[in-house]
C-alpha cells in the first residue's frame, strides 16, 4: 500500500498519516508535526481498530472502522514530545511513533532575574536567565535570539543578545553607578518580560567629621555620607564613633539620618575621636580639655 | 562521568535503569557542586519513578512530590485523559545518559539532557495492548523546592530523538 501524503479537507491542508502495513508491522508515520496542527491517521488495514497515541504529556484514543481515518483538528495534540502510536486490531498490533515539535512562534518567556536589590558598581552582579515557550507552554528548543537590556535611571543601557541553547539563554550585567530602579528586560520577538532591579548606594567612600564643644561634651557630626559615585548612603547605615583616651575607650554606633550621623561624647583629657563605617575609616580628631 | 544504579519499584522491584552522568558540558558561572549534582540526579530519577507509578495507577497525586509547575500540570492532565479513556500506561526506564548543560547564575534552575531508553506499555481495561521501546532525548529543567530538586520542565527534544526499530520489540497481545 502507498501512503497518502496530504489530503485537502475543507480548504485546509491536512496531513494524513497512513496507518497501513507499509513496512512489516510498523506504521508509516511522519517524523514530526508541529504542536497544535491538524492531522489524521488512517486505518488502512482490514477490520476495526483502536488507535492509541501515547506520550507522557498527552494521550488520545479512537475507535476506527476499516478504511476510516481518525481526524484530529487543530489544537488537538499540542504538547511537544515523543508520541508512540499503537493501532490495535483483531489481527495484530502495529506500532510507530512521531514527534510533536513546539510551535514556531514564541509566546511566553520565563525570566529569572537576580538579585532584586544590590549595591551600585558591582561587576557582573546582575544575572538573568530566560526560558522561551510557545503558546502551548512547550519549551522552544530551536535556537532563538533573546535580547537582554538593563536600563539604568540615568538612561544608560546595557545590552546582550544571546542565542538560546536548548530553550534557554542567560546573561550577566554590571550594576550601574547610579542608584535607583533599573529595568531589566528580556525580549524574544514580540514577547517581553520585565523585572525591576533596585540599585542602592554602595559603601561610604570617605568619611569626614567635624567637632564642636558643647559644655562637658564634644558634638561630633559627619559631613553628608556618599558612596564613591556620589550617591547618598541610605539612612540607617551604621556609623561608628570611637573615643580613645588614657585608660579607656568608648564606642557609639549611630544610624545615618538624612545623610549625616551625629553624637555627643564626653571629653577626656588627650582623647582622640575617630569615625568609621564598615571597613571605611574616616578622619581622626584630637581634643584636649 | 559517574555511573550509578537506581532501584525502581512498582510494588515489586523492577529492572534497575543504568545511569550515566556527564557534567563536562555544563554552562553558567555557578559551580555545580558534587552535592548539588547528586541531589539533582536523585530528584530526577525519583521523578521518573513517580511518573511510572502515577501513570500505571492513574493517580496524579503521586506526581506532587517530584514535579512542579508546567511539568506536573501536563502529566496530571495526561493521567486524567487516560482515566477518561479507560487505559493506563506503564513507563519503565531502562537507561539514562544524563548530561548537565546549565546551572543558572542564581542557582534556581538546573537544565539537563537525558538520552533515555524506556518501554511504554498500554493497558486498556486491564488488558495489555502493546509494549513499545523508545529511545528519546529529554530536556529537563529542575528547580529547588523545600528539600529536593523537582522537575519543572520535561519534554522530549523532538529534533534529537533517536528512533529505534520498534517493530522488532513490539509485543502484540
Amino acid at each position: 500500500m502507498k501512503a497518502l501524503p496530504t489530503l485537502i479537507v475543507g480548504g485546509l491542508l491536512l496531513a494524513v498519516i497512513h496507518a497501513a502495513h507499509a513496512q512489516g508491522d510498523a506504521l508509516k508515520l511522519p517524523k514530526s508535526i508541529e504542536a497544535g496542527s491538524e492531522f489524521a491517521i488512517e486505518n488502512a488495514g482490514g477490520g476495526e481498530a483502536t488507535l492509541y497515541i501515547v506520550g507522557p504529556s498527552q494521550v488520545m484514543k479512537r475507535n476506527l472502522k476499516a478504511g476510516e481515518a481518525a481526524h484530529f483538528p487543530a489544537k488537538s495534540l499540542y504538547n511537544a514530545g515523543h508520541y508512540v502510536v499503537i493501532l490495535a486490531q483483531a489481527s495484530g498490533t502495529k506500532t510507530g511513533s512521531f514527534d510533536v515539535t513546539p510551535a514556531s512562534a514564541p509566546d511566553k518567556l520565563s525570566f529569572l532575574a537576580n538579585p532584586s536589590r544590590l549595591p551600585i558598581g558591582v561587576r557582573r552582579g546582575i544575572s538573568g536567565a530566560a526560558y522561551v515557550f510557545d503558546a502551548y507552554g512547550n519549551l522552544m528548543t530551536a535556537p532563538k535570539q533573546v535580547a537582554f537590556e538593563l536600563s539604568s535611571p540615568s538612561g544608560a543601557v546595557q545590552k546582550d543578545n544571546v542565542i538560546t541553547n536548548f530553550g534557554r539563554a542567560w546573561t550577566q550585567m554590571d550594576s550601574t553607578s547610579q542608584q535607583g530602579p533599573s529595568k531589566f528586560v528580556a525580549r524574544v520577538g514580540d514577547v517581553t518580560s520585565e523585572r525591576i532591579i533596585r540599585q542602592v548606594p554602595g559603601d561610604p567612600c570617605t568619611l569626614k567629621m567635624t567637632a564642636q564643644q558643647a559644655g562637658q561634651q564634644l558634638a561630633l557630626q559627619t559631613e553628608p555620607v556618599r558612596d564613591c559615585s556620589g550617591n547618598a548612603v541610605p539612612d540607617g547605615t551604621i556609623i561608628t564613633f570611637t573615643e580613645t583616651y588614657v585608660g579607656g575607650q568608648s564606642t557609639v554606633d549611630v544610624p545615618l539620618k538624612r545623610d549625616i550621623a551625629e553624637v555627643k561624647m564626653p571629653i577626656h583629657s588627650g582623647a582622640r575621636f575617630s569615625v568609621a563605617s564598615g571597613v571605611v575609616l574616616g578622619n581622626q580628631i584630637g581634643w584636649d580639655k | 562521568m559517574v555511573g550509578m544504579w537506581f532501584a525502581l519499584g512498582w510494588g515489586v522491584l523492577a529492572a534497575q535503569p543504568a545511569v550515566q552522568v556527564d557534567t563536562s558540558q555544563v554552562q553558567g558561572p555557578r559551580q555545580l557542586e558534587e552535592q548539588t549534582k547528586s541531589a539533582a540526579i536523585r530528584g530526577y530519577l525519583k521523578a521518573w519513578q513517580s511518573m511510572s507509578e502515577a501513570f500505571v495507577q492513574n493517580r496524579s497525586d503521586i506526581l506532587n512530590a517530584d514535579f512542579v509547575g508546567a511539568a506536573k500540570d501536563k502529566l496530571a492532565d495526561t493521567i486524567n485523559e487516560q482515566t477518561k479513556f479507560g487505559f493506563q500506561t506503564r513507563y519503565q526506564d531502562r537507561s539514562h545518559h544524563i548530561q548537565f548543560v546549565f546551572y543558572s547564575p542564581e542557582g534556581l534552575s538546573i537544565e539537563l539532557i537525558d538520552q533515555v531508553e524506556y518501554d511504554v506499555q498500554v493497558i486498556d481495561h486491564g488488558k495489555p495492548i502493546s509494549t513499545v521501546p523508545v529511545s528519546a532525548r529529554y530536556i529537563v529543567v529542575l528547580t529547588p523546592s523545600e528539600v529536593q530538586w523537582r522537575v519543572r520542565i520535561m519534554q522530549a527534544d523532538s529534533e534529537r530523538v533517536v528512533e529505534r526499530d520498534s517493530s522488532k520489540r513490539q509485543q502484540a497481545s
